[in-house]
């Protein structure tokens, strides 16, 4: 089951929760090894809390137009296809620029002289691997009857400084790091903040959007705006943690109540959290209670899209 | 006139809310005019409750539709489709022709060129929304990105540029623009041509590693930056830390601000901090804005 954290806002505790969700995942006795995805690649957090070791690397980017001169006739079809103007017939030359470039490949199927070959150009790496097995000695034992050893399979994107778009990279992540069972075995995917396509590409194919908000005005703004995306937009289930609670209003209750959203957690304001989290700590070290609570909100999103996919029948 | 971006690379540093005390603060002193560049979650009218004079359309990108009477089912356009935006007809959920997933579609036109039926066309999005309105400190240019849209570069200059035209028509001394959080589109589209970016960072693992890649991206388009610690009392050795890695860096730290809930009570009041309170936050904040002020060259 696919799982994407989201929230709109900013620094509302996705990777607080989505980290911690994964660990308490990783430390039960019972269930396969969790995939967690860092798709915040334009700060990825993730890997400061759970300290992955990454086994692999792998540069990506888009393909990019590559102008054979010798075949081109210099026509400007290429250019005139082109809807990002990211390729220019100028004087006896033909300019590609990569940073405008989407890589669809459009001015390559239309080139007539099939002077046109692509190449790839790098906007980041992604990097996988994993963490020590999470799970104590004395369950060890659980290791050969399951299958499951305890560790999280990580990986994580890392856009170049300088690069505009993040979604190829995302995208390529999310390929690359999705496991082919990923039906059978939790998937969680750390989204970056925002309401645009970034945020999309972290969603398209995730099973339920958990939004992590804030009860204030910005936090409850933002949160529907997510919303829309993901619930009216992608036709996905949603439901909300509230962190930090006791601040602010009753605002994003209210909301959530007329709207019929699940409110599936409340995570109280905790100076000693945000502490822990300052040092790199995940909030289920800090406080060990909360692998229950996690594992609970697991199953209520288990149930959930199970609702959800009777729904569609 | 001096244009100051607000930034932060992580989200939810407090950089929304040092724009708005900088607003109430510095419209006291100097003509200003103020910006929201965080397009796809913009939070700034929810502290300076603007009214807004006149509303304008962001027509930007495109999307392929696929006549469905016209459609063979060939299946070239799922084909030449990269973004795999194109849904073929056994997993449509209505009709039996093929289908374009608007969210998916980046607007390339690659299949609107394949297509041998010449059975789809291109049509232009509505993306969102840009506002001018007036704000108690000052003309707001803010403005909506709708759900999922991209270009949301292209959105943040267009607020840009209105904000800086009227800027410098009404003789304006500084231009402030509360900026989005990451690395990448919107946030090079609000850096490009600002005189400064303060970079609000809070004392914890993520802050100080995303303030480096947002450090590294504005002197990679030659922008200056000064930094202030939000929350700064959260961490006492990450915020010496931060301090001694922005004085290496050569960026100037303006300020300490210490944690407190009265920023959220701001918040809830729609109030900035320090309208709301006199606290030991605003006096930070005062403090910060003295240094914006004295680095900016607006004292003279």
């Amino acid at each position: 089951m696919i799982i994407t954290v989201a929230s709109g806002k900013g620094g509302t505790g996705k990777t607080t929760v989505a980290v911690s969700l994964t660990l308490s995942l990783a430390a039960a006795d019972e269930g396969a090894d969790p995939v967690f995805l860092d798709c915040d690649v334009e700060e990825p957090n993730a890997a400061l809390f759970i300290n992955p070791v990454v086994r692999e690397r792998r540069e990506v980017g888009q393909m990019i137009p590559q102008v054979d001169l010798e075949l081109c006739t210099l026509c400007g079809r290429c250019a005139e296809v082109c809807q990002y103007n990211a390729i220019a017939v100028v004087g006896e030359d033909v300019l590609v620029f990569p940073e405008l470039c989407h890589g669809c490949g459009s001015c390559t199927l239309n080139c007539p002289t099939g002077a046109i070959s692509e190449v790839l150009d790098v906007m980041g790496v992604i990097e996988r691997g994993s963490t020590q097995s999470l799970r104590s000695a004395q369950s060890s034992s659980s290791t050969e009857v399951g299958g499951s050893s305890g560790r999280i399979v990580f990986a994580q994107g890392i856009l170049n400084v300088g690069e505009m778009m993040s979604p190829p990279v995302i995208r390529q992540l999310k390929e690359w790091g999705i496991p082919p069972d990923s039906d059978e075995r939790p998937v969680i995917l750390d989204a970056p903040p925002g309401t645009a396509c970034p945020v999309v590409e972290a969603m398209e194919g995730a099973d339920f959007v958990l939004l992590v908000t804030e009860p204030t005005p910005f936090g409850l703004h933002d949160l529907k705006q997510t919303v829309e995306v993901a619930r009216d937009e992608m036709g996905l289930p949603v439901g909300v943690v509230i962190n930090r609670e006791g601040v602010g209003d009753q605002g994003v209750d209210a909301y959530c109540e007329a709207e019929d959203i699940p409110i599936l957690m409340r995570i109280p304001i905790d100076r000693g959290i945000a502490e822990a989290y300052s040092e790199g700590v995940p909030l289920v070290e800090k406080l060990p209670e909360y692998a229950e609570r996690f594992r609970a909100l697991y199953a209520s999103i288990e149930r959930l899209v199970g609702e959800s996919k009777e729904l569609v029948r | 006139m001096k244009q100051l971006l607000i930034l932060s690379g992580k989200g939810g540093t407090g950089k929304t809310t040092v724009a708005a005390a900088l607003a109430h603060l510095g419209s006291q002193e100097l003509p200003m005019v103020l910006a929201d560049a965080d397009v796809d979650a913009a939070n700034l009218e929810l502290v300076l409750e603007p009214t807004t004079l006149a509303e304008h359309d962001f027509r930007s990108g495109q999307r392929a539709v696929i006549d469905a009477q016209a459609c063979t089912d060939c299946g070239v356009c799922e084909t030449v489709c990269r973004f795999d935006a194109i849904i073929s007809p056994t997993d449509a959920p209505f009709g039996d022709a093929y289908q374009v997933e608007g969210l998916a579609c980046e607007g390339c036109a690659a299949c609107f060129y394949q297509c041998p039926e010449d059975a789809i066309r291109m049509e232009e999005q509505l993306a969102g929304r840009w506002f001018r309105s007036d704000s108690r400190f000052g003309p707001l240019f803010h403005a909506h990105l709708f759900a999922g849209q991209e270009n949301s570069g292209k959105l943040v200059a267009l607020v840009k540029q209105q904000g800086r035209d009227l800027a410098s028509e009404t003789g304006a001394r500084l231009f402030l623009i509360d900026g989005p959080p990451g690395i990448g589109c919107p946030v090079i589209s609000a850096t490009t041509g600002v005189d400064m970016a303060l970079l609000v960072v809070e004392p914890t693992v993520s802050g100080v590693h995303d303030l480096k890649r947002v450090l590294s991206t504005t002197e990679h388009f030659g922008v200056p930056a000064m930094a202030v610690i939000n929350k700064a009392d959260l961490n006492v050795r990450r915020s010496d830390e931060i301090a001694t890695f922005c004085h290496e860096r050569g960026v100037e730290l303006v300020g300490r601000i210490p944690y407190d809930t009265s920023v959220t009570e701001a918040m809830v009041q729609g109030q900035p901090v320090t309208a709301y309170t006199n606290g030991l936050v605003s006096e930070a904040i005062r403090g910060i804005w003295k240094g914006v002020k004295a680095h900016l060259l607006l004292d003279e």
